[in-house]
């Protein structure tokens, strides 16, 4: 199972990689999510992967799951939909003063 | 157990609070900001003191004990670097009062202002590793909020770049926090030390230590620096002199924090590592800092270049290297805002940024010249000034580690900084204004009070060295013996 999770983070990684190399401002956003959502996977398979068990069932549990990444996740997701937001707005106002979604475009000007 | 030790986190996050109410009062925000930073700068004076007294303080948060609950923990290196911040958030505070417009003044300046301190100073004082993650999200989110407001087009420009940058290596932090966390089952730095010394550092574990050397250079600007120059520039000068100030210094504390307490078990592989880095970063820093001719770039490279400097004192590793790498990264948070206060005066009194088109302002402005004067030789460590006991042991470390060749390059990025700020000076204040510059004049005197509060630390800094060296010794001891910090925490 495990494995199998470490190559759909993979595939992910490759995805967003790809996504965030790419022109357009609005894929490079994309990428970025997909990019984390990659990252969160990768921390929950890093604990160990276990069906059929809760997080937490006080002292005497025949079998539980480690809390502590589910609660770095919860952090992590909650920071990156944040983040996700304010990088959707920063796009469509550079959009509006720029004109332009080329990241080609927004290299700088040669006089600064 | 000591509450003090949250103070200097929960009182700028409590002033960005109470800012945000009043967002259209712009009197009462900055009412409360000035009580705000001075408070904080108070409570960190209080515990530097007492840790100074009664070694490192630690906090659990919300009594669980050290290694499973969050902990927070004050020893003299993050002591002194959050008393640092402190005072260099005071000046830019009361220079954003004189500098910073009304339109970015009504739209949450002060609030994320307060923010990225409380970011900063939970950097510091953080002694888990996830909880660096957040406090450097916090930190980060309100300098891109900081860098982008103003909304003009070159600031949107480089924000774009800035954040994409920024989001990546977080990525890549959080993914190396995943990996560290497999391999021991704990974040808290030094339980994470603790079981790393008892595993012994395998290749997985080095590899993971690369991970966070890229995470960490990334953010502190040691040789990957590509993307600084450009965000760096867009802001307001005050922005820019805060984040030369904190944000790339946050980045090597993290850097020293954990090569230092957790990954200190092959120092062979990563010293040579981090001089490699620290080697390209001071030159490439000083070519830049002597190929440009405008004021922003040029006191942008030279943050590179200090930047390689507290990599350097890292690499060489022996005890005078280490404790100078902290006195010079106190001098160099100082030195730089200094720096860039005096550098958007400069700016602002002639109306552009461009060297070819500024000359003959020190007639006009003789107290701003001088002051810059002394800050350039401040910058390039002449004595009496504070640059020079830092250089001092950090070249001494240099030698003392063996590393002729990475100390001679130091030594001459030393002199190369030093003439591309004299540079800025010559050709500012010297000679006849060219007929296209600004003539009207302009009341610097608002700008030049919160850079002299600065000015004073660095002279203070340099006459009172005897006194700073207990603080950085102390510092050193932990530094250099990982096991001060982590009896600390676990026992207690």
């Amino acid at each position: 199972m495990e494995i199998l999770m470490c190559v759909a983070v993979g595939i992910l990684f490759a995805v967003a990689v790809f996504l965030i190399l790419s022109r357009s401002l609005l894929r490079i956003v994309l990428g970025m999510s997909i990019l984390t959502h990659g990252v969160h996977l990768l921390l929950i398979t890093m604990s160990r992967l276990k069906t059929g068990a809760p997080p937490l069932l006080g002292e005497m549990a025949e079998k539980y799951v480690d809390p502590l990444p589910q609660a770095l996740i919860l952090t992590s997701i909650v920071i990156n939909f944040g983040l996700t937001a304010f990088f959707f707005v920063l796009s469509y106002r550079s959009y509006l003063k720029l004109r332009t979604d080329d990241m080609e475009e927004v290299r700088g000007r040669p006089y600064e | 157990m000591n509450n003090l030790v949250v103070l200097p986190i929960l009182l700028p996050l409590v002033t960005g609070v109470i800012t945000l109410l009043f967002f259209r009062k712009i009197n009462i925000q900055r009412f409360f900001s000035v009580i705000g930073l001075l408070a904080t700068a108070t409570v960190s004076t209080i515990l530097i003191t007492r840790v100074a007294q009664s070694g490192v303080l630690t906090l659990n948060m919300g009594g669980w004990k050290a290694p499973y609950g969050i902990v927070l923990v004050a020893d003299m290196v993050a002591a002194l670097l959050v008393v640092a911040a402190s005072i260099i958030a005071l000046a830019c505070l009361l220079y954003a009062f004189r500098s910073i417009n009304k339109e970015r003044e009504q739209h949450h300046f002060y609030p994320f202002f307060h923010f990225l301190i409380a970011g900063v100073n939970a950097s510091f004082l953080t002694g888990d590793l996830f909880n660096l993650f957040v406090s450097f999200e916090l930190m980060l989110i309100s300098s891109y909020a900081l860098i982008v407001l103003g909304g003009t087009e070159r600031q949107l420009r480089e924000t774009i770049k800035y954040v994409l940058i920024n989001i990546v290596s977080s990525a890549l932090f959080v993914a190396s926090i995943g990996f560290l966390y497999s391999i021991t089952g704990t974040l808290n730095m030094a339980d994470l030390s603790v079981r790393i010394a008892e595993v012994g550092q395998s290749g997985v574990v080095t590899l993971i230590a690369v991970l966070f050397l890229i995470v960490f250079s990334i953010k502190a600007g040691l040789f990957l620096f590509f993307w600084l120059s450009g965000s760096y520039a867009a802001p307001p000068a005050v922005v820019t002199a805060l984040f030369a100030g904190l944000l790339t210094k946050v980045g090597l504390y993290a850097i020293v924090r954990t090569f230092t307490l957790i990954f200190y078990h092959d120092p062979d592989f990563f010293n040579a590592l981090i001089g490699w880095m620290a080697g390209a970063t001071m030159i490439l820093g000083v070519i830049g800092a002597i190929s440009y001719r405008d004021v922003n770039k040029i006191l942008i490279y030279n943050v590179v270049a200090g930047v390689g400097f507290v990599a350097f004192g890292m690499a060489a590793a022996s005890r005078s290297a280490l404790e100078g790498l902290l006195f010079y990264m106190l001098h160099d948070m100082l030195i730089k805002t200094l720096l860039f206060l005096l550098g958007g005066a400069l700016i602002a009194v002639a109306g552009t940024s461009r060297l070819d088109n500024m000359g003959g302002l020190i007639q006009r402005y003789p107290v701003l010249g001088w002051m810059f004067f002394i800050s350039a030789l401040a910058l390039a460590g002449l004595p009496p000034f504070s640059g020079f006991p830092g250089k001092l042991m950090l070249f001494e470390g240099g030698f003392e580690a063996g590393l002729y060749g990475l100390t001679g390059v130091a030594v001459l990025s030393s002199l190369l900084m030093l003439y591309s700020v004299l540079r800025i000076f010559i050709q500012a204040f010297w000679g006849e204004p060219p007929a296209g510059m600004a003539r009207r004049p302009y009341a610097v005197n608002g700008l030049l009070i919160p850079a002299g509060i600065l000015f004073a630390f660095i002279i203070v800094m340099g006459l009172g060295a005897e006194g700073m060296f207990q603080l950085t010794s102390r510092a050193g001891d932990i530094l250099l013996h990982p096991n001060i910090y982590i009896d600390a925490v676990l026992k207690e």
